[in-house]
């Protein structure tokens, strides 16, 4: 019988329908509930266990009490293992890092989670990438890429997980959306981690007979095109993310999986830099590429969760100074949507309006569609 | 215009009802997309067809009449392309309109062409003794070129060591297909056995050989005697053994893999399958069962798999998934429409021929090719076989002394209904008049009677007195 | 006239595949059967030269008699008959299903030839002489080739159309080698182009750079284009009309641009059918071009080959076509081998020969207005059947909305499946259950939930009807019953398999040998099941 661990974040999306940016906050809640808002999380949570309801699977859920995920999950017809205690006061982050850390210690095949940014922050936080998660978006947009695109889309992706209908894992970006900048009208994403979530069905064959190549093995494939490529006496720019990541592995570098690094001579000449320092690394030094892969569920490639590279360096090194990397999982899961610029310029915005060139393996490049946001 | 039988909705009023119920005016409409400075005005420059099935018929008919086959004229030709029996019975499956016309249907709707493709890679598993074959390829050049390729990048080294006894199409494929992954350096064979000459081998043997080629037996027809020894040396040096064979050999010699062959290949036609013109080709592809190799190969592999029911198999596509990547991941090959109706074939053949029919086979194919060499060598100015080895079916014959060129006997032999034995003067020089004779089991004793007879008549003018047409 | 298409569409609601349950052929196995005798060398001539076993080096004997399957020769036949039935050949079934492969018709008038003495027993080292009716019609056959692509040379020797294409990839590498232009190592083609396009222009040595398509009218934009394009450029490989069926009008504009960056033009022609007469590669600007034998000119496809790949060159690239090509002197027929730039051979002889001859016959059967009439019926067949399988809920045609396609489209059950959780992949295990193929896609699935159907110009109006009604049949349960869907097949050969064999190294097994070994540790391996 395989074992779901369901949480509910019951105040995520509160302020999105009343015009208030995120509902972090206990003032925001008030708030927003004065204005009439009920909570979506519990319908969307509805939604994301019908597919589960539906197909009669063999299944536990184990979740925590009332509107963590009890009510919902009575509500669509479950028997649940309720685990942990709530007190009477509204549910903060820490009973989210809380549910997620003890259905870890009781043992779940899959956590499924429903809330917004700030849930997969909390769950991030609390379990890293122990246990395989799948999200469903209940909160204002999205920017974690840990989402599926639709509650009934995160349910059947979970039982297709369950049911062994999957192949393999990815790392998803986890974005932290600062809720102050947010409401004031500005999106400041930080890369805050990642999350182990279902590859979906077999939509990509395998490029060899017999083999067909995982997340880490297409990533390498496409450190081994990048650096190939490679000239001495060049600085590069690596952004946060696991391809560049693996980038930096493979150059035997251990290069920071949220920061921004500086690799010179095959070695790590700057690590986790601000902008201010990049600038001051990029100033006179022409010889500079910057290699970045999307950041987050919508596809940006400057802007969310990479601010380190400024406007001022990508203005130097040019469009063409730039190397995008993706795998073709990553650029799958954009759904046919463009990659997204917001370097804080629209002048410098505009240089990457059209098309980009992306790394996606060894001796493989796409064409594909970037525009500013 | 009559509507043509092939295409049922040309009928007019049909094209018509179709048409409005898709509320098109016209099929022009259909090609809007096509920009109008691109579409042909002109109808194509086509012969006068032929609708009628009777009249294509004759022409069809009349064309290949002016063809002379193998089936009316004795033949002793070889080098790749073998005339062997073909049972009813293979010709019977190979025609039913099932396996004719299917394609890319997958576990369930084409389970039974899975199955005969899975018993056909079974069977050639207990021929070869490896637990990995592919669904053939193309050809067994094909095969082979794709196999130094395998062996480059399972070894990450650039060269490959292969003999100059090769076939020159065997040669010009390998210099088309090998160069983006291995590069091939030709070593020569010695010049009395036409085996391997070790020491050259040994000489050229270093880190960065990949694999060595053997044909076994070889172009030229000679058994490769030492071939556990070379493939030792190789192996020493770090090298693959990439072992090409006639599957036919198989019932009554060790297979490859008992000598320490890696990558053994070859060319499936001799199993049942008509020579066509060259048409009738299928390349295997053989390892043990190392998913080091098994991740190299280019093409599909399907693997038998048990279903709900106990006892019943299906069979479904091997598709794992790699957590790793070969550092230094050479370009990957493609995969395709092959050969399918003729492994099926080939299965069926080996099914009807069993352990002890390979056997059997494999004997007289010996049998009378030792017959034909003796009778042979007894001709004036022949030397049968050239070299100095065991030989399977396929031999080379000598002519130099006879002072008359293999093209001249090959014309002669012609007119008197024979095809004799390919020319290799060209290809292989240093041979001089030589050509390459092959026996099947087709030819009886009085065929190789009648043939030596034959060649007895050419060749006794040019001993006896000087000729015109004595030639170097 | 009666008209047929408003007959009721007749879904085989009781069809089920042959169910044999039939074993592994070695699982027949009886010691001592015997399928076929071979002919036994004669008394007098193993009186001279001895038993046979002695005339083979000791060190090369076989020891050990192979362990083939022992048969006789009824239990053989019957066995690979029944297979047989467990298949769905083009011949049986509607096969609108196996979109891109162009299912059409296989002449059977064109088996007799290819079966007969007269082709059949031709070897390919005889003598030109003899050989003059087959070389004919494979010059023939190149000049009707020639007029339909525009083309001025074509070599019939690549025995598929991937092996056409790599043998593109390979003239093209030579061109420019031949022009001190090796640097042009990279190869532009489309997602929806054949993935061999890709493949073998990485296999060749290139890098490939892969155009996505505009999202709105799903073919790649010229602006596209022009971001791949750079002094590297060595081609573009494309297909047009692509696996979507639609056609990219801006075609002749991409040719101008590749050719004004250097590079050369490539036309993969797989999806032909539909264009057959209407338009040709040379005013579309190619400089290569390639057919598959076996989807545009009925060639039976085998189960999966023999195929032929032609390959078509303009003069200027002719001479790196592979050698030898046939030539006529005016009185005879020959191979011309005097090709020197020649990049040499890719088949072992000339090609699949008996699949070439079976596309000159139906070729000569149909002429000019033939060929026109198959491209303009199999278009007309798809629209139909476009607008019918529409009909059915929770299936778009993506991209270009209001354009008609060609001869195939790509559909999208993405609705369907997110609305039921119904995959694609089990709508068509259903829609087996009614007797027909179904194919999804190449990968990557650009188009999610892809399904592809590509009619052609050999069905009737009610057999197009009836794959539509499936379809519309199979969407229905699958919103009413949308696990009856997930655990089709319910009427094929075998039951469900179970896949997880197949992941490991160390439980699948590609050979019954194989099998035997591992069978103990397979899941399930405790019931009874003897070899």
């Amino acid at each position: 019988m395989a074992r779901l661990g369901f949480i509910v974040n019951p105040v995520a999306g509160l302020g999105g329908r009343v015009g208030l940016k995120g509902s972090d906050g206990a003032a925001i809640q008030q708030k927003a509930r004065a204005l009439g808002a009920h909570p979506p999380a519990q319908q969307r949570a509805l939604r994301a266990l019908a597919p589960l309801r539906a197909s009669h699977a063999d299944l536990q859920l184990i979740t925590y009490p009332a509107g963590m995920g009890e009510d919902v999950a009575r509500a669509a017809g479950f028997t649940p293992e309720v685990i942990g205690e709530l007190g009477p006061a509204p549910t903060t982050a820490a009973d989210t890092r809380r549910a997620a850390r003890q259905m870890q210690a009781v043992g779940v095949d899959l956590l499924l989670f429903v809330g917004g940014d700030g849930t997969a922050r909390d769950v991030c936080e609390a379990i890293g990438e122990q246990l395989p998660v799948v999200g469903a978006p209940a909160g204002v947009k999205i920017h974690s890429a840990v989402y599926a695109i639709s509650p009934e889309a995160a349910g059947w992706l979970a039982l297709d997980f369950l049911q062994g209908r999957t192949r393999g894992f990815i790392l998803a970006e986890v974005m932290d959306i600062d809720e102050e900048a947010f409401r004031r009208g500005e999106v400041q994403a930080r890369l805050y981690g990642y999350l182990r979530t279902p590859a979906g069905p077999r939509w990509l064959q395998g490029m060899k007979a017999g083999s067909r190549p995982g997340e880490a093995a297409a990533q390498a494939a496409i450190a081994q095109e990048v650096i190939q490529q490679m000239q001495p006496g060049w600085r590069y720019v690596l952004g946060p993310g696991t391809t560049t990541r693996a980038i930096g592995r493979s150059l035997g570098v251990e290069k920071t999986l949220l920061g921004v690094d500086v690799i010179a001579h095959g070695q790590l000449l700057a690590r986790d830099v601000t902008a201010h320092e990049l600038n001051a690394l990029t100033a006179n030094y022409p010889h500079t590429q910057i290699i970045v892969t999307p950041i987050g569920g919508q596809g940006f490639i400057f802007g969310r969760g990479n601010q380190q590279i400024g406007p001022e360096t990508l203005a130097r090194v040019g469009k063409d100074g730039v190397l995008v990397v993706a795998t073709r999982e990553k650029i799958h899961r954009l759904q046919h949507r463009p990659l997204l610029v917001d370097s804080g310029d629209p002048e410098v915005d505009a240089l990457f309006s059209g098309y980009i060139s992306v790394i996606t393996g060894l001796r493989e490049a796409i064409i594909y569609p970037v525009r500013p946001a | 215009m009559v509507s043509h039988p092939y295409i049922p909705n040309a009928e007019p009023h049909i094209k018509r009802a179709m048409l409005e119920s898709i509320d098109a005016a016209s099929i022009a409409e259909l090609y809007a997309d096509i920009p109008d400075e691109l579409r042909l005005q002109e109808p194509l420059a086509l012969p006068q067809p032929l609708p009628a099935e009777s009249d294509l018929q004759q022409l069809l008919s009349r064309l290949l009449h002016k063809n002379r086959t193998t089936a009316t004229h004795l033949s002793f030709l070889g080098g790749g392309c073998y005339d062997h029996y073909v049972p009813a019975v293979c010709d019977e499956i190979n025609a039913r309109g099932e396996f004719l016309t299917a394609y890319a249907g997958k576990t369930y709707t084409d389970h039974g062409k899975w199955q005969a493709l899975f018993e056909f890679t079974s069977m050639m598993g207990e021929l070869l003794e490896m637990d990995v074959v592919n669904i053939p390829t193309y050809d067994g050049y094909q095969a082979a070129a794709t196999a130094l390729r395998m062996a480059g990048r399972i070894t990450q080294r650039p060269l490959v060591l292969a003999p100059d006894s090769i076939a020159p199409g065997m040669r010009a494929k390998f210099q088309d297909y090998c160069p983006p992954d291995v590069q091939l350096r030709w070593i020569p064979y010695d010049r009395a056995t036409g085996c391997w000459d070790a020491s050259a081998l040994a000489q050229q043997l270093n880190q960065d050989v990949a694999a060595i080629f053997i044909e076994n037996p070889s172009h030229l027809g000679v058994l490769e005697e030492n071939v556990a020894a070379i493939i030792e040396m190789a192996h020493a040096h770090g090298a693959l053994a990439v072992v090409y064979v006639n599957p036919i050999t198989l019932g009554v010699l060790a297979p490859p893999a008992s000598f320490g062959a890696d990558i053994v290949c070859g060319d499936i036609q001799p199993l049942g399958i008509a020579m066509q013109y060259g048409g009738g080709h299928g390349g295997f592809i053989a390892t043990h069962d190392d998913p080091r190799f098994v991740m190299e190969y280019p093409s599909r592999l399907y693997g038998i798999a048990p279903t709900s029911q106990p006892g019943e198999f299906g069979f479904g596509e091997v598709a794992f998934e790699r957590t790793s990547f070969a550092h230094r991941e050479n370009a990957r090959e493609f995969t395709g429409t092959a050969a399918n109706l003729w492994a099926i074939t080939a299965g069926v053949y080996l099914a009807l021929m069993g352990p002890q029919g390979m056997q059997e086979l494999g004997e007289t194919l010996v049998a009378r090719a030792a017959y034909a060499m003796r009778r042979l060598n007894e001709l004036p100015g022949v030397k049968a076989p050239h070299f100095r080895a065991a030989h399977f079916h396929e031999f080379v014959v000598n002519f130099t002394d006879t002072h008359l060129t293999v093209a001249e006997i090959n014309r002669q032999l012609r007119e008197q209904g024979i095809f004799g034995g390919y020319d290799l003067s060209k290809a292989f020089p240093r041979l001089g008049q030589a050509a390459l004779y092959c026996i099947t089991e087709q030819h009886t004793k009085a065929d190789i009677d009648h043939l030596v007879h034959a060649l007895g008549h050419i060749l006794a003018p040019s001993f006896s007195s000087p000729s015109s047409e004595k030639t170097l | 006239m009666k008209d047929a298409a408003s007959a009721p569409s007749r879904l085989r609601r009781h069809f089920h595949q042959a169910r044999w349950e039939e074993p592994i052929i070695f699982q027949l196995s009886q010691p001592g059967q015997r399928g076929i005798l071979p002919p036994q060398p004669e008394p007098e001539l193993l009186a001279e030269v001895g038993p046979p076993q002695t005339l083979i080096p000791q060190k090369l004997r076989r020891q050990h008699a192979p362990a083939l399957p022992e048969l006789a020769q009824p239990q053989v036949l019957r066995h690979y008959l029944r297979l047989s039935q467990e298949t769905l050949g083009a011949d049986l079934i509607v096969d609108a299903g196996q979109g891109t492969c162009t299912m059409k018709y296989s002449p059977r008038i064109n088996e007799r030839w290819a079966r007969s003495p007269q082709f059949a027993a031709l070897h390919p080292l005889q003598a030109e002489e003899d050989v003059q009716g087959i070389l004919e019609i494979l010059y023939r056959f190149e000049q009707i080739l020639k007029a339909i692509s525009g083309m001025d040379r074509f070599s019939l020797q690549p025995q598929a159309g991937s092996a056409a294409i790599y043998t593109n990839a390979s003239m093209v590498r030579a061109y420019h080698a031949q022009r001190g232009e090796s640097h042009r190592n990279e190869i532009i083609t489309t997602l929806f182009s054949h993935p061999s396009d890709a493949a073998a222009a990485v296999a060749a040595g290139f890098r490939a750079i892969i155009l996505y398509p505009d999202p709105d009218t799903g073919y790649p934009s010229v602006q596209a284009l022009k971001a791949a394009l750079s002094e590297r450029t060595a081609a573009l490989f494309i297909t047009n009309p692509e696996d979507t069926g639609i056609f990219n009008p801006h075609i002749a504009e991409f040719t101008r641009l590749v050719h004004q960056a250097g590079g050369l033009c490539v036309y993969d022609q797989a999806n032909a059918n539909g264009i057959l007469g209407i338009t040709r590669a040379r005013e579309m600007g190619f400089d290569l071009c390639h057919f598959n034998l076996h989807k545009t000119f009925s060639s039976p496809h085998g189960s999966g080959g023999p195929g032929a790949g032609a390959v078509g060159a303009t003069a200027e690239l002719a001479p790196f076509l592979p050698a030898p090509l046939v030539d006529f002197d005016g009185q005879r027929y020959f191979w011309d081998n005097d090709r020197p730039q020649s990049i040499g051979k890719v088949a072992m002889w000339y090609g699949n020969v008996g699949v070439i001859l079976r596309a000159f016959a139906w070729a000569m059967s149909l002429g000019a207005e033939g060929m026109r009439e198959v491209a303009e019926i199999a278009t007309l067949n798809n629209n139909y059947l476009l607008k019918r399988v529409l009909q059915a809920p929770g299936v778009e045609a993506p991209f270009s909305p209001g354009h008609r396609r060609i001869e195939q489209v790509r559909y999208s059950w993405q609705q369907l499946a997110q609305e039921t959780g119904v995959h694609t992949q089990d709508l068509g295990r259903r829609a087996g259950d009614f007797g027909v193929q179904y194919w999804l896609s190449h990968h990557p699935w650009y188009v999610p939930e892809p399904v592809t159907l590509e009619p052609t110009e050999s069905y009737t109006r009610a057999e197009l009807d009836e794959y539509a009604d499936i379809l519309a049949q199979v969407a229905q349960e699958a919103y009413q019953d949308p696990a009856f869907v997930r655990q089709a097949p319910h009427r094929s050969p075998i039951h469900r398999i179970d896949p997880s064999v197949l992941d490991d190294p160390a439980l699948w097994a590609l050979t019954w040998r194989a099998y035997l070994k591992k069978k103990d540790k397979w899941p399930g391996s405790d019931s009874s099941s003897t070899p």
